[in-house]
C-alpha cells in the first residue's frame, strides 16, 4: 500500500473539516450585518440554514433516483442507497428546520408561525418517517425494497404542490422572496460564504453516504451468510435425520 | 386481449367490489358512522360558538379526511386476507385491477360526502354557500382523496395485515396538500368576499391537477408492487 491510498483519504477530510470550520468561522466574524432584515445581526444564520436546505434537497434527489434505478433493476444495492440516502436528508432537513426557527424566532418573534414554508417542511419531516415506518413494518428485504422505492417515488410527486404550488398560491408568506438572488437584498459576501457552505456540506454528504452503503452492505453480506449457514445446519440435520 | 380486455376486467373488479360491499356494508358503515359521530361531536362542542367560514371549512375537511381514510384502506387489505389477491393478479392486467379499485374508493367518497356534507350545512350552517364551488371542490377534492388513498392502500395491503395505524401515517403526508388546497377553496364557497371567491376557482384548477397527477402516477407504479 503506498502512502497516497493511506493518506488522501484522511487528508481529505481533514481540508473538510477546515472547510466547514471557515464558513463557519466567516458567517460569525467575517460578514457584515445584512440590511433589509428586522434583526441584522441575527439574519447571518442565513447561511447556514440555505446551504442545508439545498443539501437536504441534493439527497432527497439522489434517494429518488436509485429508488428508480431499484424499480428497473431489482438490485438490493440500489435500495440500500436509497434509503440511506433518504435517511441523510431528513438529518438534513431536521437541520434546515431548527436553523429556521431559530431565524424565525429572532425576525419574525415566534419559533413557529405556521408560515407555508414551515408547514412545507414539516410535511416533508412527516413523509421521511412515514418512508421508514413502512421500512419497518415489511420483514421481507426484496418487499421492503419495492415497496418503499415506490412510496419514495409516489411521495416525490406529491412534494412539489407543497413546496412550490400552495406556498406561491396565498400571499401571506413571511419568507424573503428572493433575497438571495437580488443584488441589492444582500452583501455579496454571503453568496461566497453561501456556497462555501453548500460546497463543505455537499462533500460532508458525500463521505457520510459512502460510509453509511459501505457498512450497509457488510451487513447485508452478514446476514446473508448467517442465513446460508443456518441453511446449512438445517440440511445437516436432516440428513443426519435421514440415516438413523 | 387489448383495450376491451382491459375494460371488461376493470369493470367487473369494480362491480365484484360494489357487490361485496352491499353485501356487508362493512366500509360504507363505518365510514359513515365516523362521519356521523365527528359530525355530531364538532357541532355539540360549538353550540354556543360563533364559527368563522375559515374554520368551519377546515372542519369539513377533516371529517371527510379522517372518515375516507377509515374505509378506504379495506379495498387490497380484503383481497390479502381472504387469499383471493394471487388469483386477480393471474387473471387481470394489473392496471385494470388498480382502476377497478379506484373506481370503487371513488365511488365510496362521493357516498359519504352525499351523506356527511348536507348533515354539515344544516348543523353547521355557513352564512352564505355558493353551491356550484362547493360542488365542484367535493368533486375534485373527492377524487384526489380517492386516487391517493388507493394507492397508498395497495402499499399497506402488501407490507403487513392489520396494520390500520400505518396507512394513517404513511397517507396523511401526501393527502396533507389535496386538503390544505381544498380547505382554502371550500372557504370561497362558504363566504362572500370576492377574492376568496377568485382564489377559490384557481384552486378547482389545482385540485384537478393535483388528481391527475397522482392517478397518472399512481398507474406508472402500481405494476411495480402488484406482481412483487
Amino acid at each position: 500500500m503506498t502512502n497516497v491510498s493511506k493518506f488522501g483519504p484522511t487528508i481529505g477530510k481533514i481540508a473538510l473539516l477546515l472547510l466547514l470550520c471557515a464558513t463557519t468561522v466567516a458567517g460569525f466574524l467575517w460578514l457584515p450585518a445584512a440590511k433589509g432584515f428586522p434583526q441584522p445581526e441575527m439574519a447571518r444564520i442565513v447561511v447556514f440554514h440555505v446551504p442545508c436546505a439545498i443539501v437536504a434537497d441534493l439527497a432527497a434527489a439522489v434517494a429518488a433516483w436509485y429508488a428508480i434505478i431499484y424499480l428497473r433493476r431489482r438490485n438490493q444495492a440500489d435500495d440500500l442507497k436509497s434509503s440511506v440516502s433518504f435517511g441523510l436528508a431528513l438529518l438534513f432537513s431536521l437541520l434546515t428546520t431548527v436553523t429556521g426557527a431559530i431565524f424565525a424566532k429572532s425576525q419574525w418573534g415566534g419559533y413557529w408561525n405556521w408560515d407555508p414554508k414551515q408547514t412545507a417542511i414539516l410535511m416533508l419531516l412527516l413523509i421521511y418517517v412515514a418512508y421508514f415506518a413502512l421500512r419497518a413494518a415489511v420483514d421481507d428485504p426484496r418487499k421492503r425494497a419495492s415497496l418503499s422505492a415506490a412510496y419514495a417515488l409516489f411521495a416525490v410527486v406529491a412534494v412539489p404542490f407543497l413546496t412550490y404550488i400552495l406556498p406561491n398560491s396565498t400571499d401571506q408568506t413571511l419568507h424573503p422572496k428572493n433575497v438571495i438572488n437580488t443584488r441589492d437584498g444582500l452583501d455579496a459576501s454571503y453568496k461566497i460564504v453561501l456556497w462555501a457552505g453548500v460546497l463543505g456540506l455537499s462533500l460532508f454528504y458525500l463521505w457520510a453516504f459512502r460510509v453509511q452503503v459501505a457498512l450497509g452492505t457488510l451487513e447485508m453480506r452478514l446476514t446473508q451468510r448467517i442465513h446460508r449457514a443456518s441453511q446449512g445446519v438445517v440440511a445437516r440435520a436432516v440428513v443426519v435425520e435421514g440415516r438413523k | 386481449m387489448g383495450l376491451n380486455h382491459w375494460i371488461i376486467c376493470a369493470k367487473s373488479v369494480f362491480r365484484k367490489d360494489l357487490q361485496v360491499e352491499l353485501r356487508t356494508r362493512y366500509a360504507l358503515g363505518a365510514v359513515l358512522l365516523f362521519a356521523i359521530t365527528t359530525l355530531i361531536a364538532v357541532s355539540a362542542a360549538l353550540s354556543s360558538a360563533t364559527v368563522k367560514s375559515e374554520v368551519k371549512a377546515a372542519l369539513l375537511w377533516i371529517i371527510l379526511l379522517f372518515a375516507a381514510l377509515s374505509g378506504l384502506a379495506r379495498v387490497f387489505v380484503r383481497e390479502e386476507e381472504a387469499g383471493t389477491a394471487p388469483l386477480l393478479r393471474l387473471s387481470a392486467p394489473a392496471t385494470a385491477v388498480y382502476a377497478g379499485k379506484l373506481l370503487f374508493n371513488v365511488a365510496l367518497v362521493f357516498a359519504v360526502e352525499c351523506v356527511s356534507v348536507p348533515l354539515f350545512l344544516v348543523v353547521l350552517p355557513p352564512a352564505t354557500v355558493n353551491f356550484g364551488l362547493l360542488l365542484g371542490v367535493l368533486l375534485l377534492g373527492g377524487i384526489g382523496l380517492a386516487s391517493s388513498s388507493t394507492f397508498v392502500a395497495a402499499l399497506i395491503a402488501q407490507a403487513s395485515s392489520g396494520k390500520s395505524a400505518l396507512f394513517f401515517i404513511v397517507a396523511f403526508p401526501i393527502l396533507l396538500p389535496l386538503v390544505l388546497i381544498a380547505v382554502q377553496a371550500t372557504v370561497g364557497a362558504f363566504d362572500a368576499i370576492d377574492m376568496h371567491h377568485v382564489r377559490a376557482q384557481a384552486d378547482l384548477g389545482l385540485l384537478a391537477l393535483y388528481s391527475l397527477v397522482m392517478t397518472t402516477t399512481s398507474f406508472l407504479l402500481f405494476e411495480y408492487i402488484w406482481h412483487d
